[in-house]
């Protein structure tokens, strides 16, 4: 198990907010709801020992589970704008402090780069607890300048995208993100660099419509919700149960919308193997 | 001009239409010369819909934006093109969607690729339509013909139109997100110049699916944003109750847009909205089609997808903490 003695560095390192939580803690599994200590289930990469249910986690983790060494990040003080002042039972300004107290992170998506395997890569990673990883312009700009970068400095690019879409608070401007980094992705292609699409649970909405399904190699987490309407909308639309499996990893990898899906234990050594064809 | 279909707002309009229309019947018996008081009321009319529509609330512009006698995509080209326009059909691969049509055509002897989702103009053909919602098989068959028009270096008009990209299962399973995803990255690097017109409504990913252009342009009296008011408002006030407040907060007319530098242009309407008078609004559509194009003619097409993307890319306001 050369994988667990690789990440276990990283993960002592990051989950330092466990550390602060009362001693003898159990992890309940969302799905199976049945018990495993923290610390087993933070070795397992937080994959359920019972059931193979992958929780969600953040940048934090997945960047302790990929790279080799502590990564550089970049542009990690980018803030969100309020450029329409908006409102709705709370405003989004005071959402964006809140959210910022609450997860300690400035937006929903963070970008590093660093070695995996000896391997150069670029990660962009998204929080799904800042505001459900919703795509503003924070997230639209980090990535773009990521893609820049890679550009630059001859990096392969792997987002990893768990986000419930637009951020509806920034309207428009959230809806071109969607444009911008679609964009953007052309020169990086015109380059000649891969760009790996890792969507985890769950990816819908205008991040799906976008970036998540244009990857070279489009993979995704087993069991992940992935679609663009959510399964509440088609449900409502078509008026009828959603068969079974709709909209799960394993149902896009079926319909010849991903390249294959990855279990997270093998996520590292897989990703590694894939930049080392991509070389030679 | 019918009484029908007038929205809600638009009330002072009904009793003045009511005393023309009678005025006008009286006169036509001959009895009474009624040819002052119709001119009046007349001229009353126009003043009355100048002013209703000069201070449209968003949630009213919305109203408008989905009138029922609203020009539809294919009304604007069969007029534009004087019916000098062959439609495509069909994705190539799946099936034709009804939601999306597309063509070629000639304009003033310039002949322009244009696209567009179309809704339908009565109940039975609003369904034929499916309401202007496009399926996967719709964006894709956009992109065979944006490729097409690519191919033979003639430029793309798009018209915009749509309540959102359909939210079905059929259209989950052929693949809504990459569909739209592929339009958004074929569209940034099409070596032609694309002019995108938001005609109706412009619905989130459904619309910028056939949005990405080197300019982009709103009809004086639609709207373009991530959602609609309605859906906004149910999910972030968790009731249907809000939609005027989230209209009003989603800043989706084509003034708040232009504002915000995320459109290049707003073209007017006619006083009342294009449906009060569809002749005038083709004829006014067909010049700034014209305009532009001739205006995008001649750019070297690296240099102007280069200029695209980078307009896309400036589209996003945040600052940077030391
Ligand atoms: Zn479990």
């Amino acid at each position: 198990m050369s994988w667990f003695k690789r990440i276990k560095g990283g993960i002592t390192t990051s989950t330092k907010e466990k550390k602060e939580t009362p001693e003898g803690l159990w992890y309940r599994c969302g799905k199976c709801k049945k018990m495993i200590s923290t610390t087993e289930h933070a070795e397992a990469l937080y994959v359920c020992a019972h059931c193979d249910y992958h929780e969600r986690i953040g940048s934090r983790e997945y960047f302790g589970i990929l790279f080799d060494d502590e990564p550089t990040e970049i542009n990690a003080s980018l803030l969100a704008g309020d450029p329409l002042g908006f409102v709705d039972t709370k405003s989004y300004a005071d959402r964006l402090v809140n959210s910022r107290k609450k997860t300690g992170l400035n937006d929903s998506i963070r970008t590093a780069y660093g070695k995996v395997d000896g391997h150069d890569l670029m990660v962009a990673c998204m929080d799904f607890t800042f505001i459900g990883g919703s795509m503003g312009a924070v997230m639209g700009e980090k990535i773009a300048r990521a893609i820049d970068h890679c550009i630059e400095n001859r990096l392969p690019l792997l987002i990893i995208s768990k986000s419930g879409g637009a951020r509806m608070m920034e309207a428009a401007f959230s809806l071109m993100q969607m444009a911008k980094v679609s964009a953007k992705l052309t020169l990086l292609s015109d380059a000649g660099i891969p760009y790996v699409s890792l969507m985890t649970d769950p990816t819908t909405g205008g991040v799906t419509a976008s970036f998540a399904m244009l990857g070279d190699f489009n993979i995704a987490e087993p069991g992940a919700l992935i679609g663009f309407a959510g399964p509440r909308v088609v449900k409502e639309t078509i008026k009828k149960d959603l068969p079974k499996g709709f909209q799960t990893s394993e149902f896009l990898l079926e319909h010849g919308f991903l390249d294959f899906i990855i279990h997270r234990k093998e996520l590292k050594s897989r990703l590694s193997l894939l930049l080392e064809l991509m070389k030679g | 001009m019918s009484t029908k279909n007038l929205l809600d707002f638009e009330k002072p309009l009904e009793e003045l239409q009511e005393q023309l229309e009678k005025a006008i019947q009286i006169g036509s018996k001959g009895k009474v010369n009624t040819e002052k008081l119709i001119k009046e009321l007349e001229r009353k009319i126009e003043a009355t819909k100048k002013e209703l529509y000069a201070n449209l609330s968003p949630w009213e512009k919305v109203q408008v934006s989905r009138h029922p006698e609203r020009p539809y995509t294919l009304q604007y080209i069969e007029a534009i093109t004087e019916g000098q326009f062959i439609q495509q059909f069909g994705d190539r691969q799946v099936k034709d969607d009804k939601a999306m049509v597309g063509g070629f055509g000639k304009v003033d002897g310039r002949t322009i690729m244009f696209i567009g989702q179309q809704k339908g103009v009565n109940t039975k053909m609003r369904q034929y339509r499916n309401f202007g919602m496009a399926n996967p098989e719709g964006y894709r068959k956009a992109l065979r013909l944006m490729k097409l028009a690519e191919k033979f270096g003639k430029p793309v008009v798009s018209l915009i139109d749509t309540p959102g990209a359909y939210p079905g299962l059929e259209a989950e399973e052929r693949g809504q997100g990459e569909a739209i995803a592929r339009n958004l990255f074929e569209m940034a690097r099409l070596r032609v110049p694309v002019l995108c017109i938001i005609i109706g409504e412009g619905a989130s990913g459904g619309a910028l699916g056939i949005g990405i252009g080197d300019r982009i342009l709103m009809l004086e009296n639609t709207w373009y944003s991530v959602i609609s008011p309605e859906s906004c408002s149910s999910i972030l006030w968790r009731n249907w109750d809000n939609k005027e407040k989230a209209a009003e907060a989603l800043k989706l007319t084509a003034r708040d847009m232009l504002r915000l530098k995320l459109i290049d242009g707003i073209i007017k309407e006619p006083a009342g909205g294009a449906h009060r008078n569809r002749e005038k609004m083709f004829k006014v559509l067909k010049t700034e089609i014209l305009k532009q194009l001739n205006d995008l003619t001649g750019t070297d097409p690296s240099e102007l997808v280069r200029q695209r993307i980078g307009k896309f890319c400036s589209m996003g306001v945040y600052s940077e903490k030391e």
